[in-house]
């Protein structure tokens, strides 16, 4: 069988330029975090890491996702179950609809929460009067987050749940299962993986947004500043070591979700096999 | 439209539409629409000619070029180099080729912010990648250059894995077909595979593009900054806001959020007319 570029030279050319440009643009800058982290030996990235704020940073961090996940979790998986199996009016739209977040800048989603729930917005006034606040407290990044990572799951579970249809669950509906089971028993089963990398996702820009959450922020040292937003603190005080420590922690987190994708695709095509 | 939805209801057979209906449309008309919509309000205000003031001051128009000028540069740069991934992932066997897969899609999972100081660290004058460009006359940190590395950087995964599936998908026929009646490698590339791989490169790079108009955490780190040379839009609208000149930020934002929300849809319309010519009328 002939392949166009399979004469060894290209090949060799090929995969050579592919491996150096990677390794330049994308292998080198991974290193250089660690690299930087670790630039005065393990005993002061250590001190970095019992740092006061960062812990505070990492407290925070944990917070906002650990209330965002089940938040998009819940709605992700009634949206992919409303457009797979249901046939109604506005659901292309309603698909549309939910991609707005990958369309807008962090700052202009930052911007639009801000004039919504800060004290000047008509939602904010009349929680003022409440005493409640929302924007440059802790509760505004959660806002801003949920809004930056909802696509998430739906998009993982939806191609997903269009490809396999709805034959099994309306089996179970004859058998006489209610809502519940069969969503237990026979879908879950069926999409756990995608959920789950989905969740991933869901994680890793969670605690890794920026642009949003500084607009919603107001940056308070130990208390309404993340991690990412705690490594721009650090790196504009000139702590270039202590800002590459907070930043091998998200890089990690990063790590770990390549990872879990490369680990999930594994287990999709050994299946393929097996069938 | 109530009525119609119950009526279609009765009809299903699976259970559960009215309530992930009615959790949906909440969600989304809390999340999603209802802050788009104090935008409007916020611009309600101004009168046309101070709205076109606003978007259009000296300071913000240098900004859009930057921004536009560096987004367009990184696009161009991710669509080749997207180009070049996807192929040799596909179509070469070689060691390491699932880690070089796995590193693709670094730039989505690593924080912005992160990726920001790393950049402008690699790239500062003191630098590891610095030193070794200063040289050659070669500044990236705080210039112009700087801003499209750092968007390119941001916007990689785009164009390889919109590429990758619809490289996988191509039967090894057309291949044979090509060689055997005589071309070149490169005619047969350009002439044979090239053509279907259009679609999905020309959507990789507009939303490679729109991200890149859109980018802020890793872009500000290496950009500097500097009114009128290196300063991307995203930042003068977060500078606005500082400034507590709600309205001014907003205007901006509109004019960000029209043309990125412009430019998917043209995006779309164009890839569905193309597909509907390559499916002859169908799809």
């Amino acid at each position: 069988m002939q392949r166009i570029g399979d004469a060894p030279r290209t090949r060799r050319l090929l995969i050579g330029l592919a491996v150096a440009l990677s390794v330049l643009f994308l292998l080198l800058p991974l290193i250089a975090i660690f690299a930087q982290a670790f630039a005065e030996g393990v005993a002061i990235f250590w001190n970095n890491l019992s740092d006061e704020y960062t812990l505070a940073a990492i407290g925070l961090t944990l917070l906002v996702t650990a209330l965002t996940i089940p938040v998009n979790l819940v709605f992700g998986v009634f949206l992919a179950w409303l457009v797979t199996r249901f046939e109604f009016p506005g659901r292309r739209l309603l698909q549309t609809l939910i991609d707005i977040p990958f369309a807008v800048s962090p700052v202009v989603a930052g911007l639009v929460y801000l004039l919504l729930y800060g004290s000047s917005g008509w939602v904010g006034s009349w929680l003022d009067g409440y005493d409640i606040q929302l924007m440059f407290a802790w509760p505004g990044i959660v806002l801003v987050t949920i809004f930056v990572t909802c696509p998430f799951v739906a998009r993982e579970l939806i191609p997903l749940m269009q490809a396999q249809g709805a034959g099994e669950e309306e089996a179970a509906v004859t058998l006489g299962a209610s809502g519940w089971t069969i969503f237990r028993r026979v879908t879950l089963p069926n999409i756990k993986w995608a959920l789950l990398y989905g969740v991933i996702l869901t994680n890793a820009r969670a605690v890794g947004e920026f642009g949003a959450v500084s607009v919603v922020s107001g940056s308070i040292r130990g208390e309404t500043n993340t991690l990412p937003l705690h490594v721009e603190l650090l790196y504009q005080d000139y702590n270039t070591v202590g800002a590459f420590t907070a930043a091998a922690l998200l890089a990690l987190i990063a790590l770990f979700t390549l990872a879990a994708k490369a680990g999930l695709e594994w287990r999709a095509t050994r299946r393929e096999q097996f069938r | 439209m109530i009525a119609t939805f119950t009526g279609t209801a009765q009809k299903r057979v699976l259970p559960g539409f009215g309530l992930s209906l009615g959790i949906t449309l909440l969600f989304v008309s809390l999340v999603l629409l209802l802050p788009m919509t104090s935008l409007v309000g916020q611009l309600a205000g101004l009168s046309l000619a101070e709205y076109w003031a606003i978007i259009t001051e000296e300071r913000v128009v240098a900004s859009y070029m930057i921004t536009i000028g560096a987004a367009a540069v990184a696009a161009i740069v991710n669509a080749f180099f997207g180009l070049l991934m996807a192929w040799v992932l596909v179509r070469y066997e070689f060691p390491g080729r699932r880690l070089l897969d796995a590193l693709m899609d670094l730039p989505f999972a690593l924080p912005t912010a992160v990726a920001g100081i790393t950049l402008a660290t690699m790239y500062s004058s003191s630098g590891f990648m610095g030193k070794l460009l200063a040289p050659l006359g070669i500044e990236i940190s705080y210039t112009w250059v700087g801003i499209a590395l750092a968007m390119a950087f941001t916007s990689i995964p785009f164009v390889v894995r919109t590429v990758q599936p619809v490289l996988e998908d191509l039967p090894q026929e057309i291949d044979e077909a090509a060689l055997t009646l005589g071309a070149s490698d490169t005619l047969a590339f350009r002439r044979v595979i090239l053509p279907h791989l259009w679609p999905a490169l020309v959507t990789g790079t507009g939303l490679a593009f729109v991200r890149s108009l859109g980018e802020f955490g890793a872009v500000i780190f290496i950009a500097g900054n500097m009114p009128f040379e290196t300063e991307i839009t995203s930042l003068m609208i977060f500078v606005k806001l500082q400034e507590y000149d709600y309205v001014g930020a907003s205007a901006i934002a509109s004019v960000v959020l029209a043309v990125s929300l412009l430019l998917l849809l043209a995006l779309n319309l164009w890839q569905g007319r193309f597909i509907r010519r390559l499916h002859g009328g169908k799809g």
